[in-house]
């Protein structure tokens, strides 16, 4: 039997990777893979309370997660398209046009 | 003959000036208007004014009334009301009386001393605007009024010593003379501003301040009298504001004789009279003004005896006569300060306008050892000015001695010996410098061919006219120890002034000691300057040639260190701390915009930390406060 402090550490591991991965990454690519993996860092520590109390209430929000995502991914990667043609790059750092200032 | 005349005697003076202004324009931008147009305006508006106010006087003598005329109200805010009313009493028309008769002779006399000047006309404006402030000042019924004529005759003096402003020193000398009178009008001000709250905010008609006056407090009352004595002090030439006077000599002559014998400074001998209620009550300033009219009077005397111009000379001696007027006003002899005021604007006027004459003959020479160098017959000018030299040493039977006379009584009564003593001392430095000042001019011996010089009969019987009131005027107050009635004790009984009340035994010796002092004061003159060489003048050397050094004084302490301050408030005060401040903070905001801009870089990553951080901080906070 795996014990629930585990899973939640889990999913305490996962969404920290994500955090990382925004925040360090430049790709955006990637960026997009670690918001998700936040999402499914998320998903998975409620669907394990979800199963610990024996109440279905959390897989229904996890399940909701999970189709939003999905929608998300779609704008999501048209959106990295679009961004893709106008700079021919994926970095991050490049699409600063909504800044007034100078450049950092 | 009815009282709406009143505001004519200063209505015709004033819009003689503005016509005369409005002429002058046209005369040098249009079209050039003869010199006659400009004096026929000039010399008949004053001529108006005392017509006008002889008949009020005769009116007055007859039915013993007393004019006021009230125009309209100025200002009405709360408790303060200012009319725009004039008031003519004894005080106010004797006083007007001979300012506008002297000053309409001064005006015939400059028609002949300023012919042939670029600024006849000009001359002319400034010459009726500075009458009609004059009369402002004399017929105001309350000090607001009388403070726009105060205000008015100083600016008219500034524009008129610099008449000639092409010369660089006029303009500091009419700088001078404003910025001195400006002090003293400051003080002025302050006066009639306390004077108001002393008298529990009334309105400000010298009638209703009269009424007043002895229900306020005595230390408000001598403050009040004291800074209105400071306005005096400025216009009236008396330590220690009296510097300007002897510079505002840059004018032409008949201003230097329009401000120093009838007008301008006699102002503040006529202000102490006019507010004689409040002077009589505190008796304290009464007594300082007296020592400041003494000291006055001894300082310029002694100056004038080493003076060579001979414009100077007058000036000094200007301001020694008004220090023997404060000494009658200050001790309460007010009828005996403005009778002196009286002989003092004939023979005064007629010094200065002989001085005049003689000028304009020799072409603009003023120094009295060049002038007996270059000596020039005119025999009416040497006739009449020998008339006022002895008038104003106080000679009997010429007017200045009756006015004399009565203020060194006056004096010598009140037990005040020490002013009884330097008014003497005076009394014999005048005799002196006046006398000297004769003997050179006219008497002493030069080796220059004297040849007769045409004097223009505009200058001539102006000089012969007041040369007959240098003589007689005296007589109008014939004190009763010389079997007079003294009128015009009678006609200003008004001012409730001390009467000279001694044995007619001490009087006489006290008579025949300023007689006495006079004649050694001639006789030490004519010792020393009836033959002097002219070929060797005198030079203005020493302590009393350098005039003290007050002058030097005055611009170390007054003028040097309030430019040391207005540069260390420019340079320091304003650049290094003041501009420092403001430019240094705005700086600052602008920094620190700048950083704070630098967090909106548009940098997505870094937005996600901000978030990041963000939701933590509101987490942090919802768990401490609701707790797990």
């Amino acid at each position: 039997m795996i014990s629930l402090t585990s899973y939640a550490f889990v999913s305490m591991m996962l969404f920290s990777i994500g955090v990382i991965g925004v925040i360090a990454r430049r790709n955006i690519f990637v960026i997009y893979m670690s918001i998700e993996m936040m999402l499914n860092g998320v998903n998975l520590f409620l669907v394990t309370f979800a199963r610990y109390h024996f109440n279905m209430d959390p897989q229904i929000v996890s399940i909701m997660v999970i189709a939003i995502a999905a929608a998300e991914a779609a704008v999501f990667l048209s959106v990295i398209i679009l961004l893709y043609r106008s700079r021919k790059s994926l970095d991050t750092d490049i699409f600063t046009i909504l800044s007034q200032g100078e450049k950092s | 003959m009815s009282t709406s005349m009143l505001v004519w005697i200063i209505l015709s003076p004033l819009l003689g000036s503005i016509v005369l202004g409005g002429l002058y324009f046209y005369h040098i931008k249009k079209q050039e208007v003869n010199e006659r147009t400009f004096a026929l305006i000039g010399c008949v508006t004053p001529l108006i004014s005392f017509i006008i106010t002889l008949c009020l006087f005769l009116k007055m003598s007859d039915e013993k009334i007393i004019f006021k005329q009230h125009l309209f109200t100025w200002l009405n805010i709360d408790k303060l009301n200012i009319d725009m009313a004039l008031l003519g009493d004894n005080l106010a028309i004797f006083m007007s009386m001979f300012v506008t008769f002297v000053g309409w002779l001064i005006h015939i006399y400059a028609i002949g001393y300023m012919t042939g000047d670029k600024g006849f006309g000009k001359f002319f404006a400034y010459f009726n605007l500075f009458l009609a402030s004059m009369l402002i000042l004399v017929l105001a019924d309350n000090p607001i009024i009388l403070f726009i004529g105060w205000e008015g005759v100083g600016v008219c003096s500034y524009l008129l010593i610099k008449f000639y402003y092409g010369n660089k020193e006029n303009v500091i000398a009419a700088n001078k003379a404003f910025i001195a009178n400006r002090v003293g009008d400051f003080g002025f001000l302050l006066g009639v501003v306390t004077l108001f709250f002393a008298l529990g905010e009334v309105d400000l008609s010298f009638g209703t301040i009269e009424t007043n006056v002895s229900n306020a407090s005595s230390g408000l009352l001598a403050l009040a009298g004291f800074l209105l004595f400071v306005g005096a002090m400025g216009k009236s030439a008396q330590v220690p504001l009296y510097v300007w006077l002897p510079d505002a000599m840059a004018g032409p002559t008949p201003i230097s004789a329009l401000i120093h014998a009838a007008t301008m400074v006699t102002a503040g001998v006529y202000m102490v009279a006019r507010f004689h209620f409040l002077y009589s009550g505190t008796e304290e300033i009464g007594l300082f003004i007296a020592y400041i009219g003494a000291f006055s009077a001894l300082l310029a005397a002694v100056i004038a005896t080493r003076q060579t111009d001979i414009k100077k000379i007058l000036a000094y001696s200007t301001m020694s006569q008004l220090g023997y007027m404060f000494i009658a006003v200050g001790l309460g002899f007010y009828s005996a300060g403005l009778f002196h005021v009286f002989t003092h604007a004939f023979f005064k006027a007629m010094l200065f306008m002989g001085a005049g004459g003689i000028i304009i003959a020799l072409h603009h020479e003023q120094n009295i050892f060049k002038i007996a160098q270059h000596r020039a017959q005119l025999p009416i000018i040497k006739f009449t000015f020998l008339i006022g030299v002895i008038a104003i040493s106080g000679i009997p039977f010429f007017s200045g001695f009756f006015s004399k006379d009565a203020i060194l009584a006056a004096a010598f009564q009140e037990g005040e010996y020490l002013i009884w003593a330097i008014a003497m001392g005076t009394a014999f430095l005048t005799a002196f410098y006046m006398f000297r000042m004769y003997f050179i001019v006219f008497v002493a011996p030069t080796k220059h061919k004297v040849q007769y010089v045409y004097t223009s009969m505009t200058i001539t019987i102006p000089l012969i006219l007041l040369a007959i009131g240098a003589v007689f005027a005296g007589y109008l107050n014939l004190a009763p120890i010389f079997g007079g009635e003294a009128q015009v004790d009678q006609w200003l009984a008004q001012l409730n002034s001390k009467t000279i009340h001694m044995s007619h035994a001490v009087e006489w010796i006290l008579i025949i000691l300023s007689v006495a002092v006079a004649a050694a004061g001639i006789f030490v003159a004519y010792k020393k300057y009836a033959k002097f060489d002219v070929e060797k003048p005198e030079e203005e050397v020493g302590l009393i040639g350098n005039k003290f050094y007050v002058d030097e004084i005055y611009h170390a302490v007054f003028v040097e260190t309030s430019k040391k301050l207005s540069v260390w408030i420019d340079k320091v005060l304003d650049d290094k701390i003041i501009d420092a401040f403001i430019m240094n903070s705005s700086r600052g905001f602008v920094n620190l915009g700048k950083k704070v801009s630098m967090m909106q870089n548009a940098n997505v990553r870094f937005y996600a930390i901000f978030m990041l951080v963000g939701m933590t901080c509101v987490f942090i906070y919802l768990i401490s406060t609701l707790g797990l």
